[in-house]
């Protein structure tokens, strides 16, 4: 008699626990549609960049139907192309410059400078710093093209001050398209600082204000370490966001002339859909995807280091 | 504690050269704040301009005849109503199809403990980070090869999943401000899971879910890349890439029109920006967006 009824029990119980494990299992279920879409349209194209930057997979002709394996071909043909490693040096131009230093730097300025004036003043900067965030990024580049061509804004106000202007698009492509992402870009940076600024305790900056801590002082040494996390996350943002830029460059120069701002994204493209070379195309692609990753592991650690 | 504070504001009060140099602050701040918004506003400036002046060249200048011909000439249905169309189903689809996917996702992330919820965050959290301009040469290769090219559907899939992951991160923040007491309740009462998610969790987090719509679909509505790619035939381009055509194909560039047409396109992500801005406070939106 005794024996039955333990079994009997250890087996309910035995049943309940693989049925909770596959209840909890169950209540991961609305998580498949998520992974699909990711695994399909995200992890299944970095995979297949990968693969294809070691052939010579091409848009039309032979090379279309029966992509050859190459090898580091393509790897090793970025050494020795001569726009490639140009390629590299713009788009390390173009973050550092640009993100970093230009959006970073002046955003943090924008959102301290709000902090000392308030009023209107401050609402209708930052309105008019967000609406060039917020347009499509086709019409801000437009409207960056516009100002910078030869009968543009830019040279109107040179023309104020007796200076003759030229065509900065072909004479200064870097320069504009830098400029341009600072102007287009600064939006995001100026919101994160804000709502990061307005986190620091008044108390905070009032007792060195007692202390007679001067301004820049008061910012290097107090308000700076408080909101450290956010320039970090910032940093993180922007460069990845900037890396990824095409429509502005595109629109703007076209990655001309004869290759002066072409950055990765387009010399990506070039390769790609203008020579048909998707091997090549690819293997660019891969470097970015690879570059991505780096800065993804980084900022995830970042976020980790916050939260813990 | 507040006797303490009112001493020491009396005793700041009483030094004016602190005053006078808080009010020079002010000042300066503000004089700052203006030339940084006058350098932001001169591109803008040329947009609004050209728009109304039917002779409208890459100057920026008042209109001699100020009229709005440009937006007459760009009002039809080739040239405006069926690009903003196409936009609005690929904008409107991809937040649909983004939001459905992140509700779900979130849902057991937020609710349920798992071994697997943190590594799965953090994954999301990495894909945030991929370059989507590097992703597509590969899923252009990727579509060639599924046939998929020319695919309004396919591209509303490979758009809403390049923004999935910062939705996901957005949803889950969202819902875990939203308690779990109601919850529990209604699950003592039979309810499932799913059930109680529509019934009480959706209708508690509203405002979150519009901000994440919004969010996803300003992104799609703005992006050119994607369809440029992506769609083929004219008839289903979005406004993006069919005004780069009076840009770049039309040999000489109209202008005015081009202008024209840029702010009718750009008008209903300004408004849906609004939206959330008065209604949240961007910072709230940036805080789903960016908190741990």
């Amino acid at each position: 008699m005794a024996v039955p009824d333990s079994l009997s029990h250890g087996s309910i119980r035995r049943r309940s626990t693989i049925q909770g494990a596959l209840r909890r299992r169950l209540r991961l279920l609305p998580v498949v549609p998520s992974i699909l879409l990711l695994g399909v349209f995200m992890l299944a194209p970095v995979a297949w960049s990968f693969y294809s930057s070691f052939t010579n997979v091409a848009l039309s002709g032979k090379a279309a139907l029966n992509p050859q394996w190459l090898g580091f071909d393509n790897y090793a043909r970025m050494l020795t192309d001569s726009v490639f490693p140009l390629s590299v040096w713009l788009t390390v131009v173009f973050v550092a410059v640009s993100a970093i230093l230009g959006q970073n730097a002046l955003g943090l300025a924008i959102a301290l400078l709000m902090t000392r004036s308030g009023g209107a003043t401050a609402s209708l900067v930052g309105t008019v710093v967000v609406a060039s965030w917020i347009l499509p990024e086709i019409v801000a580049a437009f409207a960056a093209y516009a100002y910078f061509s030869q009968d543009g804004t830019l040279n109107q106000l040179l023309g104020m001050f007796g200076v003759q202007g030229t065509n900065w698009l072909y004479a200064f492509p870097m320069a504009t398209i830098v400029l341009a992402n600072v102007w287009r870009g600064t939006a995001f940076s100026m919101l994160v600082y804000r709502a990061a600024l307005s986190q620091v305790p008044r108390d905070v900056s009032e007792a060195a204000l007692m202390d007679g801590a001067r301004g820049w002082q008061r910012l290097a040494f107090i308000t700076l370490p408080i909101i450290r996390g956010s320039i970090a996350t910032n940093l993180m943002l922007i460069t990845l966001q900037t890396l990824a830029v095409f429509t502005l460059i595109w629109v703007m120069t076209a990655g001309g002339p004869a290759n002066a701002s072409t950055t990765l994204p387009v010399l990506a493209y070039q390769e790609a859909f203008k020579l048909g070379d998707i091997g090549y195309g690819t293997a660019i692609a891969s470097i970015l995807i690879l570059i991505g990753m780096v800065f993804g592991a980084v900022y995830v650690r970042l976020v980790r280091g916050a939260k813990s | 504690m507040s006797s303490l504070r009112r001493a020491q504001r009396l005793a700041g009060n009483r030094t004016t050269p602190v005053a006078g140099g808080r009010l020079r602050v002010r000042l300066a701040a503000n004089a700052a704040l203006a030339v940084i918004g006058l350098c932001f506003v001169l591109p803008l400036a040329w947009l609004l301009l050209a728009s109304v002046d039917p002779n409208a060249g890459y100057e920026t200048r008042w209109p001699q005849s100020p009229s709005f011909a440009n937006f007459a000439a760009v009002l039809t249905p080739g040239l405006l109503f069926q690009p903003l169309v196409n936009s609005f189903i690929l904008s409107a689809g991809t937040a649909v199809v983004n939001l459905a996917a992140a509700v779900l996702a979130a849902y057991p992330l937020s609710r349920y403990q798992s071994r697997f919820n943190k590594p799965f965050l953090y994954a999301i959290l990495f894909g945030t980070s991929l370059p989507v301009t590097a992703i597509m040469v590969p899923v252009y290769g990727l579509f060639v090869q599924l046939q998929l090219l020319d695919s309004m559907p396919a591209t509303i899939f490979f758009m809403a999943t390049t923004t999935l992951p910062m939705a996901i991160w957005m949803t889950k923040n969202f819902m875990d401000s939203v308690p779990l007491e109601l919850e529990e309740a209604a699950w003592m009462d039979g309810a499932s899971g799913l059930a109680t998610l529509r019934r009480i969790v959706l209708p508690l987090m509203r405002q979150g879910l519009g901000v994440v719509f919004i969010f996803v679909f300003i992104q799609a509505w703005g992006n050119f890349f994607v369809p440029f790619i992506l769609l083929l035939s004219n008839s289903k381009q979005p406004a993006s890439v069919s005004v780069f055509s009076f840009f770049g194909q039309h040999g000489a560039i109209a202008y005015g029109e081009l202008a024209a047409f840029s702010i009718l396109y750009s008008v209903p992500v300004l408004i849906l920006y609004t939206v959330v801005a008065r209604g949240s406070g961007s910072a709230f939106a940036l805080s789903g967006a960016m908190k741990g």
